[in-house]
């Protein structure tokens, strides 16, 4: 490379301000990769046997889990419920989805002590254990995943008879898929059922499972909402207003039911006293409501469900609800008993932001080159409608 | 629920137990130091628990209070973990296996004691704590700690005989001893047995332990999975295919004549 050539690598350095923080990300995203498969965990984290799980397991894995749940709930929608209408925001959700368990299998191999012992749920078997049974189904959620995936794939290609194969694999994938999502959405919560001395009364409840499950339903559709309107900024493709509206509804609901188990489970614990406890982990729980109860509460006037901001607005907040709720579960909330001070170190941060990155560059390219928000829903049509008369 | 209790497994060996007496203990580090040797592991002795420290003696509010691995009757360790690398032997030991384990750290999160250590600095990790000296105790043998303690403060045998050695001793000094065996009942209950002369917090030992055994917690939901996949599928399906039908209907009201006519048999 000549000194010419690195002039001019300068500036465009320094026209795309932009590429160049996303590089730097990617970069140091690949060092501290390496950093910390070649000298281990205590390297990289402030992880310490007092809090053995960090931000790589309440970030990547739990939010990553509940913010790709829009793949089974919209998928549920449009499939079983035949609410057809939704059928365009299909390829976004599954897109979503299928990067997002990637990426939480990806940042799982980060966290784990010996990843390449994680093949071992194939041959070791403990039923009795909340992660074995997440392991699984995750991994086969995944597989689920992948095939509704190469459903958009092959569509755009146009390959007719895989087309057709996989139209008729859809109702069964589908069925399976939201049957696999409910239980390892709530299992998430299940694992902490195991720690009754250590997470906050304001957290731990026996109807974890059923908070998780219920909480990554509203944000599977806060999800698709936020997505929809960044990408209309960003490659100047959205949703049609009137299925946004829809959503909006739909979130609407799911979030206020949320918010009815949060609130009973306290009261029906004798919990509601803890809310006006003056403790570091009551202001998280109150963020964490607030962050549910003001959308829910501008969502309920007509008005902003028409409006794109407003509305996008709402769903950034359920997203941001959500992300606390994980983040105070798995962190917050067991801060106190642990005996241990842990603040995320700069290169568990660092990985969190790589991955991120990386699956907003997948999302990117895929919207760019597979057309997840165009019209498309003809082409599917037909193969559906087939099958539909068989079960007739 | 899938007993590993000895009971239920069939095996006739009597557990293990070990009792320890903290009113006895001169704090001389002979168990850490035998225990260390036991497991070939190195010599500098943590303040506390870590990866090369599977038992230390602490002094606690002028008494010297001992910690390890207390080998739960229904380990909350052996339950949570995904590949079972932690497991109950008959001989009532929660035993670890380091080529199994892929390092998720859940027994680290879950253990009600917090005993388990792990290796943070190293780049192919393994959890660290008491195996009850499984070779010895599956054998009859003592273990190396008790084996070795000048004081007999601490001493190994079958857990129900150092149970009723322990209810002995409250009875016959009652004014030495807290009135409490710590593991008697603690997260169901433990081989390792503690009898203190100061209340069991300040000694150091976790408190508000769930009286039950904590796998209940997980397995309640746990055995309900099967149901869930069963009703809901057989729900979902159903409601699909009704919808899908109706759908088609609707689409194609043609279809409608195919069908008999209502009120007749075909």
């Amino acid at each position: 490379m000549t000194r010419a050539h690195l002039a001019q690598l300068a500036r465009d350095a320094l026209r795309y301000p932009g590429r160049l923080a996303l590089a730097m990300v990617l970069a140091w995203g690949v060092c501290v990769t390496v950093w910390r498969f070649h000298s281990g965990l205590g390297a990289v984290t402030h992880l310490s046997d007092g809090m053995p799980w960090g931000l790589w397991i309440g970030f990547d894995v739990l939010c990553g889990v509940a913010l790709a749940a829009g793949g089974f709930s919209v998928m549920a929608l449009v499939h079983l419920f035949g609410l057809t209408r939704l059928r365009p925001i299909v390829p976004a959700t599954v897109l979503t989805a299928f990067l997002g368990y990637i990426l939480v299998s990806v940042g799982l191999l980060y966290d784990l002590g010996k990843p390449y012992n994680m093949w071992h749920v194939f041959i070791m078997h403990n039923p009795r254990s909340v992660m074995f049974e997440v392991a699984w189904c995750v991994i086969l959620y995944t597989t689920v995943l992948a095939i509704e995936f190469s459903g958009l794939v092959v569509e755009r290609l146009h390959w007719r008879r895989a087309v057709a194969f996989l139209g008729r694999l859809t109702v069964p994938a589908v069925l399976a898929g939201v049957l696999l999502s409910t239980l390892h959405q709530s299992s998430l919560g299940t694992l902490f059922l195991i720690v009754p001395g250590k997470l906050y009364k304001l957290w731990y409840s026996p109807y974890l499972p059923l908070m998780f499950f219920f909480s990554a339903l509203a944000v599977g559709f806060a999800m698709v909402i936020f997505e929809s309107y960044l990408s209309a900024f960003v490659f100047g493709r959205s949703l049609e207003r009137e299925i946004l509206v829809d959503l909006a509804r739909i979130l609407l609901v799911t979030v206020v039911f949320y918010l009815g188990i949060k609130l009973e489970d306290l009261y029906a614990r004798d919990a509601i006293g803890a809310l006006f406890e003056a403790r570091p982990e009551t202001y998280c729980f109150w963020l964490e409501l607030a962050l549910l109860a003001v959308p829910a509460a501008l969502l309920a006037f007509e008005r902003v469900r028409w409006s794109q901001d407003a509305t996008f607005l709402c769903a950034t907040m359920v997203v941001l609800g959500v992300v606390i709720n994980r983040l105070n579960v798995s962190l917050v909330g067991t801060y106190a008993a642990s005996g241990s001070a842990y603040w995320p170190s700069f290169q568990e941060l660092s990985v969190s932001v790589f991955l991120v990155t990386a699956g907003v560059l997948a999302f990117g390219l895929a919207v760019r080159f597979l057309g997840i928000f165009d019209a498309h829903a003809e082409s599917a049509v037909p193969a559906e409608h087939d099958a539909c008369r068989e079960c007739v | 629920m899938i007993e590993t209790t000895p009971a239920a497994t069939g095996a006739t060996v009597e557990p293990v137990g070990l009792l320890i007496d903290a009113t006895r203990c001169i704090g001389c580090q002979e168990c850490v130091r035998a225990c260390k040797a036991e497991h070939g592991l190195p010599e500098p002795i943590g303040p506390d628990l870590n990866s090369t420290t599977y038992t230390v003696v602490v002094k606690r509010a002028g008494q010297y209070s001992r910690r390890l691995c207390m080998h739960c009757i229904d380990p909350t360790c052996v339950s949570v973990c995904p590949v079972a690398a932690l497991r109950k032997q008959p001989g009532g030991q929660v035993t670890y296996d380091a080529d199994a384990c892929m390092g998720c750290r859940y027994c680290v999160f879950a253990c009600p004691f917090n005993v388990p250590r792990y290796e943070w600095d190293k780049p192919r990790p393994v959890v660290a704590k008491s195996d009850l000296c499984v070779s010895r105790t599956s054998r009859g043998h003592q273990t190396a700690c008790s084996w070795v303690c000048p004081m007999g403060a601490t001493v190994s045998g079958p857990r129900s005989r150092m149970l009723a050695e322990a209810r002995e001793r409250i009875r016959l000094n009652p004014e030495r001893y807290v009135d409490h065996v710590y593991g008697e009942t603690e997260a169901g209950g433990t081989s390792v047995l503690i009898l203190s002369g100061v209340p069991f917090d300040t000694a150091g030992y976790p408190r508000d332990v769930s009286q039950r055994p904590l796998p209940e917690t997980t397995w309640r939901v746990l055995e309900k999975l099967p149901y869930v996949v069963l009703n809901g599928g057989i729900f979902l399906g159903g409601l699909a295919w009704i919808i899908h039908r109706r759908m088609v209907f609707q689409r194609h009201p043609e279809l409608l004549d195919d069908l008999p006519p209502k009120g007749e048999k075909p």
